[in-house]
């Protein structure tokens, strides 16, 4: 019998309500994968060919600023995604990411989704819609941080 | 639904004159922040969520809330940022100076109401002070609470208050923290994000919580949208609010909120209370 992710992946809020073949399409793409704490999932400027759902431990996304060094801008935790540069061209990590602990996630193969996007422009508006949300999300927040609330008196 | 906030007048005959206390000691908390030891009086009693009037002679007065301990007869703790001329002034404070104050005033968290529950505390940069006393209070009284749980955001790691303190409470069973910070070196090692991020993934039951909130405005905005995402209600949700406070017995209104007086009717209040003028610029 042959085993697949897709029980895993649709018990994923990111993933749920996609339909049945939806699920087996993105688990076609998709493989597990492990990190050791403090190695480098991906490095800013490389081929972003992969995103991550990260099922346990905490990933840290970092930038390198001039005169100051390596930044933490980001960390993903659990249930969280990591990385949208597969489906923006030129699909070129802008950032680095690296683990801080033991980090155990679902790879998914970007090449292989953004075929099936074209091919299956439902499947694709759905990953969309999902993505969307959370790259709003992460704007939202990136908003507030840049409004350095705390700097201001309580 | 959770019973509305009580407002106790415990404040002595004359509330608006200072009364001169001695400075115990002072200490840095980060490289803005400090908190200030006052001798107590004879009472030295105060509820968590409260706030003094202090008085810099000379200089002026500024309402700093109380962050020791409730439950505890000690010199009363007050912890505060630089922030303007008072604080300024109030920090080069030497121990056995003297300081006027008033207070305590406002009313406080409602701790007595939320037995049972799941207690969630969100706190943003300075805004944990107000909120310390309440966790004293609770760990106090731990077996009348479920499930107790901090999410603290704060500017950088230096920027962290209590450090040793929530690294003692990270070691206990029954306490949850979780820290977050805007911005770090890669030396850091935990979340880096707003607050409220933290709120989602938090330990708790959010049809059984109630939320304790303080900090700055924006931050207590995007604080109860996500409470709100995960299930805990309005009228389970209790905010802190700042305004310009002067007099703090409600004479002179500029802490006004709407219909109410900061001073007078808070500065904690349900989130029910005040939604529909909460995060309106003009009030």
């Amino acid at each position: 019998m042959t085993r697949t992710l897709a029980p895993i992946i649709s018990k994923q809020p990111f993933f749920q309500g996609l339909e049945e073949r939806h699920i087996a399409f993105v688990a076609g793409c998709a493989r597990n994968v492990r990190f050791d704490e403090g190695q480098v999932i991906f490095r800013e400027g490389e081929a972003a060919n992969e995103f991550y759902l990260i099922r346990e431990g905490l990933v840290s996304v970092e930038a390198n600023v001039p005169h100051k060094g390596p930044m933490t801008v980001q960390t993903v935790s659990v249930g969280e995604m990591l990385g949208w540069s597969w489906l923006i061209p030129p699909h070129n990590w802008r950032f680095q990411a690296r683990t801080q602990t033991a980090t155990r996630a679902l790879a998914f193969d970007g090449n292989c989704l953004r075929t099936k996007c074209e091919e299956d422009h439902d499947l694709g508006y759905e990953l969309l819609k999902r993505f969307s949300h959370i790259l709003t999300e992460r704007l939202e927040a990136t908003r507030v941080q840049l409004l350095d609330v705390y700097g201001s008196s309580h | 639904m959770a019973q509305a906030i009580e407002h106790p007048v415990p404040h002595g005959p004359a509330p608006i004159l200072p009364q001169p206390r001695r400075v115990r000691r002072l200490f840095e908390e980060t490289g803005d922040a400090f908190t200030l030891e006052i001798e107590p009086d004879d009472d030295g009693r105060f509820l968590p969520g409260q706030f003094n009037m202090l008085y810099v002679f000379g200089v002026g007065e500024v309402p700093i809330y109380i962050s020791g301990n409730p439950v505890a007869h000690e010199p009363l703790q007050h912890t505060t940022r630089v922030v303007g001329a008072v604080t300024r002034a109030m920090r080069l404070l030497k121990p056995g100076e003297v300081i006027g104050l008033r207070g305590p005033f406002g009313n406080h968290w409602p701790l007595h109401n939320l037995t049972g529950r799941d207690v969630v505390i969100v706190a943003g940069g300075i805004g944990l002070a107000p909120l310390r006393p309440a966790l004293y209070q609770l760990l106090a009284n731990r077996d009348q609470y479920r499930r107790v749980v901090l999410i603290y955001g704060a500017r950088t790691p230096e920027d962290i208050l209590y450090w040793d303190e929530l690294e003692r409470w990270r070691e206990k069973l029954d306490l949850e923290i979780c820290v977050t910070v805007d911005r770090a070196s890669v030396d850091w090692r935990g979340n880096v994000g707003i607050v409220s991020t933290l709120i989602a993934r938090a330990p708790f039951d959010p049809s059984n919580a109630a939320a304790l909130v303080c900090g700055p405005e924006v931050m207590m905005r995007f604080a109860v949208t996500e409470l709100q995402k995960r299930g805990v209600t309005s009228d389970r949700t209790y905010l802190s609010m700042e305004r310009n406070l002067k007099c703090a017995v409600g004479f002179c209104g500029h802490c006004q909120y709407g219909p109410y007086f900061i001073c007078k009717d808070g500065p904690i209040f349900r989130f029910d209370q005040i939604e529909t003028i909460f995060g309106k610029a003009e009030i």
